[in-house]
């Protein structure tokens, strides 16, 4: 379990203006690596933000996610570039590597696999992200030893 | 042949920062514009003739003229690096390496407009390219070209590094304001325009990394010298980011009005195994596909590709070889804005869902023969009917597409599988 950390939502001020709900959110999702429903009441509470209006920010961004995730986060790119260099090989790779479809999380909560539209590095098509790592140019065969890498390094680091 | 204007201290050892860049030469132009009054250095980038590089090609310097000189409320300037279009990573090659460059060229900007508070909006997705912003930001205030009095010109300039939050949507100027402000990024009705009326309320100028970055260069060297490069209309250098198909795909700065043939056939050293090339799509995923023979006689400038029916858009090149199958390609396109789309207006909120299902089953091998002509009854009742582009830019590749490669689509209708790729119809269900 997440241990419950305070946060203060009313410091998160653009010097003075507006706009500070993104920057709180991304620092919910920092913190606790997903945003509860606890978090919202919370940003809610302190902030005075609708509900309603924190909830359809939060979920208009593909970024920001509702359920825990694992310690690393495997994105795979399905951009243009990267799905006609193969993109589908390495997302089955991946699947076979870690036992999980898409948007699943491992049961030992190591790895949460994730497709996404365009990592904007299509250079380096096929592309994959760990957390902050950048994997390009690959072939399927390549997957295990990469996961390998994450599973043997003790306590991954969870994504911003 | 490559021209290095924007990409000139891409090579130096730690090009990001401050250190290489004051070596380099770097905060030289700044204070050369700082000498100058503010019309005269929109005057200046005016006469440079450049133009925004995000998509538009907007000329800047008429860009900057909109906004009021007196203005009760703040102005802002909002540089765009949210770069989400499909093929296009210039953006992240100058955050990387070249940061300081953007915060001189937001010192040119802000002084010519009379600016005090600038926001950088950088894609969410980035990670090294908005650390190394981040650092150089930190720098930048340390050594006093940032905060108050900068330089000790009596000028201050705030900048804020935001963080967006993953939406393609924000790229478009009036959604990322949106987004800047704390809430959907759904685009704004125009006019107003931001110039008079942008982020909280005060004029806006929205530039693009690359135009921003150009700056200092312009100020150094002069309008006229820049003028050198490129075409009479299209004048300067472009960022091109190749990928897909060909031998080394990356970003090459080019002078503008370079036939395409050379800089896919010399600087990217060709189409990968041999194969010839079927289509390229010359400016980021939105723009109108050109077929392999068109794409060899075109030019890479604003006027040569409006001639040849698409647009240089953020000159992300996307390269498709002979075993490609078009059909696919779209499929994979549509998809995308069909999650992307915000969801305001209705002809983009349906038709890029449309779209998506009808190319999907076309994909798969289960499409009919008067699909096509559907789907391009849908694009027509997409384009110019929304608040925004995204619906043109969801419509104009599967016009282009189903037009120049029909072929290619009637061979898939009653197939029952694609006939690219011998695959069955398996995914019609499992694609979304």
């Amino acid at each position: 379990m997440i241990s419950h950390r305070k946060l203060d939502f009313r410091t998160l001020h653009f010097g003075g203006e507006e706009g500070k709900l993104i920057p709180a959110l991304q620092k919910v999702q920092e913190t606790d690596g997903y945003i509860s429903r606890e978090r919202i009441l919370e940003i809610h509470r302190q902030s005075g933000v609708p509900l309603s209006q924190i909830y359809g920010v939060a979920t208009f961004y593909a970024q920001f996610r509702f359920h825990p995730v694992g310690k690393n986060i495997v994105r795979v790119c399905h951009g243009t570039a990267c799905h006609v260099s193969g993109a589908k090989g390495i997302t089955e790779a991946l699947e076979e590597e870690l036992g999980v479809a898409n948007g699943e999380t491992t049961p030992d909560r190591q790895f949460t696999l994730d497709t996404v539209s365009c990592l904007g590095c299509c250079s380096l098509a096929p592309v994959i992200m760990i957390n902050n790592d950048t994997y390009g140019n690959l072939l399927p065969k390549q997957i295990k030893k990469i996961v390998k890498g994450y599973r043997e390094a003790a306590g991954g680091v969870v994504q911003p | 042949m490559e021209v290095k204007l924007l990409t000139r201290n891409f090579d130096r050892p730690e090009s990001w920062t401050l250190d290489a860049y004051e070596k380099a030469g770097g905060y030289r132009a700044w204070k050369t514009a700082f000498a100058l009054e503010p019309e005269a250095l929109i005057q200046l980038v005016k006469d440079s003739g450049l133009r925004g590089r995000g998509g538009a090609g907007f000329p800047t310097g008429l860009k900057w003229s909109f906004v009021p000189k007196e203005s009760s409320s703040p102005k802002y300037l909002c540089v765009n690096a949210d770069e989400s279009e499909p093929g296009t990573f210039k953006d992240r090659y100058l955050l990387e390496k070249d940061p300081h460059a953007v915060i001189e060229g937001i010192l040119i900007c802000c002084w010519a407009v009379g600016i005090h508070h600038a926001y950088i909006y950088v894609r969410g997705e980035f990670g090294l390219p908005l650390f190394r912003l981040r650092d150089a930001v930190r720098e930048a205030y340390a050594k006093g070209y940032l905060g108050h009095d900068v330089d000790g010109h009596g000028f201050d300039l705030e900048v804020t590094v935001h963080r967006g939050g993953g939406a393609y949507i924000c790229g478009e100027e009036t959604g990322l304001i949106e987004s800047l402000e704390g809430k959907k990024g759904q685009p704004r009705i125009k006019p107003p325009f931001p110039a008079v009326k942008g982020a909280f309320g005060g004029p806006t100028v929205v530039n693009n990394v690359e135009t921003i970055t150009t700056l200092p260069w312009i100020v150094e060297h002069g309008a006229a010298e820049y003028r050198k490069f490129g075409t009479e209309k299209s004048p300067g250098t472009k960022l091109f980011s190749v990928s897909g198909h060909v031998v080394r795909p990356g970003v090459y700065e080019i002078p503008l009005g370079l036939p395409c043939k050379e800089l896919v056939y010399d600087l990217c050293g060709g189409i990968s195994g041999g194969r010839t090339m079927k289509a390229n799509i010359p400016g980021g995923s939105s723009v109108p596909v050109l077929t392999g023979a068109e794409a060899e006689a075109v030019n890479l400038d604003y006027e040569s590709l409006a001639a040849a029916g698409t647009m240089l858009g953020s000159g992300g090149m996307i390269v498709l070889d002979d075993e490609t199958c078009m059909v696919w390609t779209l499929a994979v396109l549509e998809k995308f804005y069909a999650h992307e789309s915000c969801g305001q207006c209705t002809p983009c909120r349906e038709g890029t869902g449309w779209l998506r299902d009808l190319v999907y089953r076309l994909e798969a091998g289960g499409g009919k023969s008067c699909d096509l002509e559907t789907i391009l009854s849908i694009t027509r009742n997409m384009m110019g009917t929304t608040i925004c582009v995204l619906a043109d830019a969801a419509a104009m590749p599967a016009a282009s597409f189903v037009q120049k490669f029909r072929g290619e689509f009637e061979a898939h209708v009653g197939a029952g599988h694609c006939p690219m790729r011998r695959r069955p119809a398996h995914f019609l269900t499992a694609a979304h």
